[in-house]
């Protein structure tokens, strides 16, 4: 359940409240935020601004925008591509490899406590090309479906229900 | 909705990359089914999972730096007192300054409605004040221009005296010949009973001939009781009886009220 008492006391600048949000949804937006840059000190520095402005944006949100782990993800994706924009990026990105989130979780060995562990690497197992380069674009990359269709060049009217096979897995693999 | 659901179209949601228009029907969605608010749920879930799964390692510790950034003052703890002795004196003071505010502002809001109430009221009695003042201006008016046509140098005043049927009544009849108008002064005559009608003659007297002038059925006891009937005869005296409602063709003779003779 999306915890709407605590984003109405965030919304009033509650610091405690913020910690709360800070526990409950950094470490997703930290995630996004790294397989976008695929480096920790820079997805560090951005996941402290991108905070900052959850703090200070909080306000402006509104469930009828959406979720609220939507609306994080949003500003998190956003500042995650701006990075990608600038010099000290590129500098880095030269010796770079790892295209997909997948990547990521492959060589990863420690989960935090709050992940079902078991279940990713189940999925990581399972998981089809076209669902990586899927979810990739458009979860991790926010593509609209038009882009997303374009770019790996599938029918845009097959790409919502690709997508939907994909998640449909991960959700399969995590449960069990 | 399972075709909803199966749509994918609440993953594109829960990703944020929907258009304006989808992102409206998905909410309204939301809102009426109970099913698909529960698979929205679950499919952020699962990517909450996916994402956090991403993330180099818990960010935990970086949550000092955000807060020193941010300036926290860590204040939120102190909003509650803990116990008594934690409150200092000058909170005290403040609350119950707030308090007093609050009661000195309660009662200016009460004084001020009260005032305005005030103000309504009399603004509604002055205008009942203005109505009455006009109507007592055409009053006067009415009762000037009465008054100016019986004074004026050519009419004739012709005292009419009770007769036998109402020996106490009398009435005046002011006759400009000029302008063939004639005023009838009625304030001597009893009220008429209900259904009847007093009727004012013009009489010529050899041979006694009666002249219908006119019925007197706007008889207002307050009022100014002066009635204006025209008066185009060669009149030699005036009579009024008393008729049933709508007038008579001629005089009820038993009923004759007053009666008065023009003076050559």
């Amino acid at each position: 359940m999306q915890p709407d008492e605590l984003i109405a006391q965030l919304q009033s600048k509650n610091e405690k409240a913020f910690e709360r949000i800070y526990e409950m949804y950094s470490e997703a937006t930290f995630g996004i935020i790294n397989s976008v840059l695929h480096d920790e000190v820079l997805s560090e520095e951005v996941l402290q601004d991108v905070f900052c402005k959850v703090w200070d944006k909080a306000p402006t949100y509104s469930p009828k925008k959406g979720r609220f782990f939507t609306w994080v993800l949003n500003i998190a994706r956003n500042a995650a591509i701006d990075k990608t924009r600038s010099k000290s990026f590129k500098n880095q990105k030269k010796n770079q490899t790892a295209d997909y989130f997948v990547d990521i979780l492959e060589d990863k060995s420690n989960f935090s406590a709050q992940i079902d562990a078991i279940g990713i690497k189940k999925y990581i197992d399972l998981l089809e090309p076209i669902c990586k380069k899927v979810i990739d674009l458009l979860f991790f990359k926010g593509f609209t479906q038009k882009e997303a269709s374009e770019k790996l060049e599938i029918p845009l009217g097959t790409i919502k229900t690709r997508n939907r096979i994909c998640i449909n897995k991960l959700r399969e693999s995590l449960t069990v | 909705m399972k075709e909803y659901i199966d749509s994918g179209i609440l993953e594109l949601y829960v990703y944020g990359v929907l258009t304006h228009q989808e992102n409206v029907e998905v909410y309204k969605a939301l809102q009426q089914y109970p099913e698909v608010a529960q698979e929205v749920e679950e499919i952020e879930k699962a990517l909450q999972q996916l994402s956090m799964a991403a993330a180099p390692y818990s960010p935990e510790k970086m949550l000092t730096k955000i807060k020193s950034k941010l300036e926290f003052t860590g204040d939120d703890e102190k909003v509650i007192p803990l116990s008594r002795k934690r409150t200092p004196i000058i909170a005290y003071i403040g609350y119950a300054a707030a308090a007093l505010l609050l009661v000195g502002l309660l009662f200016q809001s009460r004084e001020v409605s009260k005032l305005e109430t005030q103000i309504s009221d009399l603004e509604r009695e002055q205008i009942l004040q203005e109505g009455k003042t006009q109507v007592a201006e055409e009053n006067l008016a009415a009762t000037k221009e009465v008054l100016n046509a019986i004074r004026h140098k050519d009419v004739i005043k012709v005292p009419l005296a009770g007769q036998a049927v109402a020996p106490q009544a009398y009435a005046s009849v002011f006759w400009d010949k000029a302008s063939n108008k004639a005023y009838i002064d009625v304030s001597g005559l009893p009220e008429p009973p209900a259904g009847k009608v007093y009727q004012v003659w013009s009489l010529t007297l050899e041979p006694l001939t009666p002249t219908s002038m006119g019925v007197l059925d706007t008889y207002n006891a307050e009022g100014l009781q002066i009635i204006e009937l025209d008066n185009p005869n060669a009149s030699e005296a005036f009579g009024i009886t008393l008729e049933p409602a709508g007038g008579s063709a001629g005089p009820t003779m038993d009923q004759l009220y007053t009666l008065g003779v023009v003076s050559s």
